[in-house]
């Protein structure tokens, strides 16, 4: 199985009900729930990379705290946002990056 | 008018320091990237989760939790969230005071239009903490290979689970409370694996046992992880880590072998296991951008390497003065020794940013409980180390530098190539640790492959701009705040 947020039910957080959001993944929508990553909505959505290095490997989350800068996106705009940091805004219009060709 | 302390991070070293500096009569600033405070080991749930028992997924939850509304709610404290330090600059030498400390405020994380912020603390408290630290392997980059504290992060702070068929390898205790997050969430641990074999993991442990008895606590909390484990049928293999990840595309399968103590593999003995993620973990690297940019000097490992090698650390005295005028140093920059010791070196650093009195008999108590972290610290350094043959599991083509894809043959050929000289040229040459992560990476392991080869690696934590800024941001004047004193 792919990477999966926790059912609330389930939550031994006890967390409240999920408020539903979505963003855009290069035009597609991708639902989520409110207080999730940019990353963690991809992750839960069955995407495990997005990103391309250099010579066009595939780049995901790898270190989840804002240090490795594989997980960069452009967000509304915004170039080299680190998905694994960035809290999902419903409606945020997310575009994927590639370095492929940078050599 | 109070002494201002900056202090920046608020994970349990900066928390702890906020609260001392408060204590001693001074205003504070409390500062840090994320949008709440607890750092990685009291990562917080985002509030629009509200849940109701957060504590459930802690150690010592209620303690850090009376703990931060203290310092948060404190009227001489401010709180800046998702606030990133950008810089630390320098004052003109022979002027004694701490660095200028230049924030950036008013957005989320890498957005663009934040405002820039200048203070001039009374003094700064650096507590940025560390982040994992991993060997290169093959297959390392295929997706579905996180760190285990990215693994541990997403299921503590956003209630992720990365897999159903998931392997945690590496080194050191940390692997444990990884595997427990993700058991509580639900997700499936096929093993643990800790790459020192039994023997090294049991000398480390059983030296000088009479330190063991006042670190009770944290004995308890392994014990009581081993036990999560045995409860849900995960094996604990030590001598055993995964040497390639697998897959096409992803990881989808692991091989994992045998290790002697110096983690070369014993032939014969590798196993190839289905997976749908990889956590790894082998120690952690603490975040030195800001104490090098601020000046302070590295403590000298007993190898005799500075901030060039693979572990080195701030250099603090008894009461975590670094050797920057007015900068105080605490957690894992001055030694990866765990929350408890962070906690109490916070506190000293705290009261002693703020000018509270030497001799107080309130930081006695702190005082000892920091040099008996650090000694139980230093013992699990012993019996989780990295072993030396580990560049026995790279292949020409395994990627060192995930970022710019720089290959373990690559390095091979511009080390041999000496013509090249210096650190810096092979970076240019190479490409490693040129990338977006500034060698945060890869900047440990480079540096261990090119020790052999007598190449010094440089000053892999010299990052001038510590944390991304928008060339816009950089061209608005920044809001400047006078010296409080």
């Amino acid at each position: 199985m792919s990477p999966r947020l926790v059912r609330g039910a389930d939550d031994a957080a006890g967390r409240g009900p999920d408020t539903p959001i979505e963003i855009t993944v290069d035009g597609v929508p991708v639902a989520g729930v409110a207080g999730q990553t940019v990353g963690g909505v991809l992750l839960a959505a069955g995407r495990r990379a997005w990103r391309e290095g250099p010579s066009g490997a595939p780049r995901g989350i790898f270190c989840g705290i804002g240090v490795c800068f594989d997980c960069l996106v452009t967000v509304n705009g915004d170039r080299d946002v680190r998905a694994c940091r960035r809290r999902a805004r419903d409606g945020d219009v997310v575009t994927t990056q590639s370095r492929a060709g940078d050599r | 008018m109070a002494r201002h302390v900056v202090v920046v991070g608020a994970g349990p070293a900066g928390l702890a320091a906020a609260a001392a500096a408060l204590r001693a009569g001074a205003r504070v600033t409390l500062i840090d990237s994320a949008e709440r405070p607890g750092g990685q080991y009291h990562r917080m749930l985002p509030e629009a989760f509200a849940a109701e028992r957060p504590g459930r997924l802690h150690h010592g939850w209620d303690g850090f939790d009376r703990l931060r509304r203290h310092v948060l709610g404190h009227p001489r404290c401010r709180w800046w969230p998702e606030s990133p330090v950008w810089s630390l600059e320098r004052p003109e030498p022979g002027e004694p005071r701490p660095p200028r400390v230049h924030v950036l405020r008013g957005g989320p994380a890498d957005a663009s239009g934040r405002e820039r912020h200048v203070l001039d603390p009374d003094a700064l408290v650096l507590a940025p903490g560390a982040h994992d630290r991993v060997l290169p392997f093959p297959g390392w980059d295929l997706p579905g290979v996180f760190t285990a504290g990215a693994a541990q992060a997403l299921a503590k702070g956003e209630r992720l689970v990365v897999g159903d068929q998931v392997v945690v390898a590496g080194a050191g205790p940390f692997l444990l409370p990884v595997a427990a997050s993700l058991l509580e969430a639900g997700a499936g641990v096929l093993e643990v694996l800790e790459a020192n074999p039994a023997a090294t993991v049991l000398r480390g442990w059983s030296r000088r046992p009479w330190e063991l008895a006042s670190q009770g606590g944290k004995a308890a909390e392994l014990a009581e992880y081993a036990g999560l484990l045995a409860r849900h049928r995960v094996p604990y293999r030590l001598g055993r880590t995964v040497v390639e990840a697998r897959g096409d595309g992803r990881v989808e399968e692991v091989v994992t072998a045998r290790l002697r103590a110096d983690w070369s593999v014993v032939p014969g003995t590798g196993r190839v296991l289905a997976v749908d993620a990889l956590c790894v973990s082998h120690g952690f690297s603490p975040q030195l951008e800001l104490p090098v940019a601020a000046g302070c000097e590295p403590r000298r490992a007993p190898s005799g390497s500075g901030w060039p090698g693979s572990a080195s650390f701030v250099a603090v005295d008894g009461d975590q003065r670094t050797t920057a005028a007015g900068v105080y140093a605490a957690g894992e920059i001055t030694g990866i020794g765990g929350a408890a010791a962070a906690r109490a070196e916070g506190l000293l650093a705290g009261w002693h940013a703020a000018g509270g009195a030497p001799d107080a008999p309130e930081i006695a108590a702190p005082r000892r409980r920091r040099d008996r972290a650090r000694a139980f610290a230093a013992r699990l350094a012993a019996a989780h180390p990295i072993g030396a043959a580990w560049p026995g599991w790279l292949r020409p083509e395994t990627v060192v530098c995930r970022c710019e894809e720089t290959s373990y043959g690559t390095l091979r050929q511009a080390a041999a190539d000496r013509a090249g000289g210096s650190a810096r040229a092979l970076r240019l040459g190479t490409r490693a640790g040129l990338g977006p992560c500034q060698a945060r990476v890869c900047g440990p392991a480079v540096a261990d492959l090119l020790a052999g080869d007598g190449i010094p690696s440089g000053d892999p934590h010299n990052r001038p701009v510590a944390q991304p800024i928008r060339l816009g941001e950089l061209a608005r004047p920044p809001h400047r705040e006078e010296s409080a004193t």
